[in-house]
């Protein structure tokens, strides 16, 4: 992928972080997905939501074509053990190292550590305040830091 | 009752007063906040007092209890006679793994059943389709044929039990699925009592788990309604549900509004299609969702049932009671459970519980504790339960009618949440209903916002949630939760390659051939799906036919 116009340091502060806010598996809880990209919009962010349902594939497409600094991932459906470690592998395979990824959830505290192994920076359970996931993009971008 | 000039120097005095004494108060200790306010934003005052009812015309307004509009609740003795349906929405792995927790459950003294279905069952694919990978068994129990229903209900007679399907898009061919099962049990079709949830309406702009587009989707709902009417007369063709509004953001008066909206349009819909209002309306049923605000869900409650009734008899010149009544399933809040401090859940669940009562609900699920983290394990369950039985047995609450009924708050409320939900339905129905209202994104946008505002609520500590932003030490967090077994999608795999080789494939493809044909010929499609699950056609082969006709539902992607 290309990290042009990234290079120098000067660049990547005046350009806006640019999140995806992404729903894997087949589940339709969106309600925390689109409050926490409102949140991430208002606080200067450029947030793309990709909708419901996206597979891996998809999901890793659109992190690559938009060119994003984060990967906002939210499960709902308890199929996080099975759909984020193909994510993981993809975005590896895509070269997309520097791409920051996070998590949200109901993601049982056991999968949290396994979820952090395979390269999940974080895992925001049920009642994050959204100040406290803007506040973690920032210090944790890959890119820019 | 007293005169309107007694009434007024009544009421004036007591302001009097109570200004005069809350001033002398506040000097040393202010109130908490400069106003208050319901979850929905409606202002609470500080007193009610016989002056904000006084032009209510209490038999017009209220009414006795099963008499129009039914306000204080749709039955003459309510609980006195019969308490609510305990009903505890579950599923979870393979049909065999949910069969075990129903038949705990009634042991335990649940008096109805309710299936919670798998991601890829409710969407209308089988266990071994692509998008299923990883979903199956997790959130709900995994149905991809009749066998898988056979078993889901093994040594549970359909005769003996009612049983609620949260199921929308596929709700015609789990339905006959049930009807066959029922089948080979030697129950009759006509003796089925449960309801399908089958509210397409709200999938589109609240829970949004839609298979085909809005008519299409609308037409399979009619012909749900159609054929319980004639073949099903003890079955809810539909459960009209505000619960997945409220879910998904909304607040009272919003879940209240657009729950009717969907309502009025499935009437409409269905006496469109040639049906007199009284031939169905009287199995139409209602689901709700009760949040922390007592007094306001009371009121949600009391007002729905009202406005309903009017709607039914005054638009729909309804003339039997039963069309008027609203028979409601109420919920307690998902969303208002806490990941943090699990245990303080059971008094959240508690109250809003309370709250269902009080509002006179016909049936009841109570959370589980542990839902912020997981399904409910067994032992949550029985606690989720036992809070039912104890307001059942041990308060006193169920022994007389509608005991708020009367309140100067509650009778205050119930009128605001009536005039707030009106304004919204006239405002839908000024965009020409609902199906435009989804299309221009308007009840999306509105759901969208108030969960938005309900964060910041919380994040500028405006709205207090204990052990979340206040009162937060957490502790260790030391319960068990349930863990869905990782073989359960592999025996359902082995199961479900098992039916395809089984089964006859020439009845597989003659029926689906039907199927595909009476879709195009835009014919009520519930005896040919019924055929079809009889030929062990699956879940998804059935679904396949009608996305390939229909074509497949892309939502509106905004935020």
């Amino acid at each position: 992928m290309s990290t042009e116009g990234l290079g120098s340091p000067s660049a990547s502060v005046q350009r806006k972080i640019r999140a995806l806010v992404a729903k894997p598996g087949l589940d339709s809880h969106d309600r925390g997905a689109k409050v926490v990209a409102r949140a991430l919009r208002d606080a200067g962010m450029e947030v793309i939501y990709t909708g419901l349902r996206q597979t891996p594939e998809q999901i890793v497409e659109a992190a690559m074509q938009e060119d994003v600094d984060v990967l906002c991932l939210s499960i709902l459906s308890g199929a996080h053990m099975t759909l984020f470690p193909r994510i993981m592998d993809l975005m590896k395979r895509k070269d997309l190292h520097d791409v920051l990824v996070i998590a949200g959830g109901v993601i049982p505290d056991e999968d949290v550590s396994k979820l952090k192994d395979i390269g999940i920076a974080e895992v925001f359970g049920p009642g994050t305040l959204t100040p406290v996931v803007v506040d973690y993009i920032r210090r944790n971008l890959k890119r820019i830091s | 009752m007293p005169n309107p000039e007694e009434l007024e120097r009544t009421r004036e005095r007591m302001e009097r007063l109570n200004e005069t004494a809350a001033g002398r108060r506040s000097e040393v200790w202010p109130e908490r906040k400069p106003e208050f306010t319901t979850t929905s934003g409606v202002l609470v005052r500080r007193l009610y007092t016989p002056q904000d009812i006084s032009d209510l015309d209490y038999s017009k307004d209220a009414g006795l209890p099963g008499e129009y509009p039914f306000m204080r609740g749709i039955h003459p003795t309510m609980y006195r006679g019969r308490l609510w349906t305990m009903r505890q929405f579950s599923g979870f792995g393979t049909a065999e793994e949910t069969n075990r927790r129903f038949k705990y459950l009634l042991s335990e003294g649940e008096t109805g059943l309710s299936v919670a279905f798998d991601y890829p069952t409710i969407m209308g694919y089988d266990s071994d389709h692509s998008m299923a990978y990883g979903e199956v068994g997790r959130c709900g129990v995994a149905v991809s044929s009749l066998l898988d229903m056979e078993t889901l209900f093994e040594g549970i007679p359909l005769d003996r039990v009612s049983t609620s399907m949260t199921i929308n898009g596929p709700a015609a061919m789990l339905l006959s699925m049930y009807i066959a099962v029922g089948q080979k049990q030697g129950v009759a079709p006509e003796l089925l009592s449960g309801t399908t949830q089958n509210d397409m309406l709200k999938e589109f702009y609240a829970q949004k788990l839609c298979l085909f587009p809005p008519e299409p989707s609308v037409n399979l709902v009619v012909d749900i309604i159609e054929y319980c009417a004639k073949n099903l007369p003890m079955w809810n063709p539909v459960s009209i549900s505000g619960y997945h509004i409220r879910e998904a953001g909304a607040n009272a008066v919003q879940e209240l509004a657009f729950t009717l909206a969907d309502g009025l349009a499935y009437v409409q819909a269905t006496v469109d299609r040639g049906l007199a209002v009284d031939e169905f309306a009287h199995r139409l049923s209602f689901f709700f969702a009760v949040h922390n605000d007592l007094f306001e869900e009371v009121a949600k409650l009391r007002a729905a049932r009202k406005l309903w009734a009017q709607f039914m008899k005054e638009r729909f010149s309804a003339k039997s009671p039963r069309s008027m009544w609203m028979r409601m399933h109420v919920q307690t809040s998902g969303c208002a459970l806490t990941a943090q401090q699990p245990f303080n859940n059971i008094t959240r669940v508690a109250i809003q519980a309370l709250a269902a009562v009080l509002g006179g609900t016909q049936s009841l699920h109570t959370n589980s504790f542990d839902e912020a983290l997981a399904l409910p394990s067994e032992e949550a369950v029985r606690i989720a339960l036992r809070t039912q039985q104890i307001i059942a047995h041990e308060s006193g609450v169920p022994n007389t009618i509608d005991p708020l009924g009367g309140s100067f708050y509650v009778e205050t409320l119930t009128r605001q949440m009536e005039e707030e939900a009106l304004k919204y339905i006239d405002k839908i129905e000024a965009m020409g209903g609902v199906f435009q209202a989804i299309e221009k994104g308007f009840l999306q946008k509105e759901i969208a916002d108030s969960a938005y505002k309900y964060q910041k609520e919380i994040e500028r500590k405006d709205r207090m949630v204990v052990g979340l932003n206040e009162y937060v030490g957490d502790g260790p967090r030391e319960i068990t939760l349930l863990k869905v077994s990782p073989e359960a999608e592999e025996v359902q795999l082995r199961k479900l390659r098992r039916t395809r080789k089984n089964r006859g494939g020439d009845r597989v493809q003659r029926t689906l051939g039907r199927l595909r044909q009476a879709a195009e010929e835009n014919n009520n499609l519930m005896p040919y799906i019924l055929d079809c699950v009889k030929a062990h056609c699956t879940l998804g082969e059935i679904c396949q036919i009608l996305r390939e006709t229909y074509g497949a539902y892309q939502e509106l992607v905004a935020f």
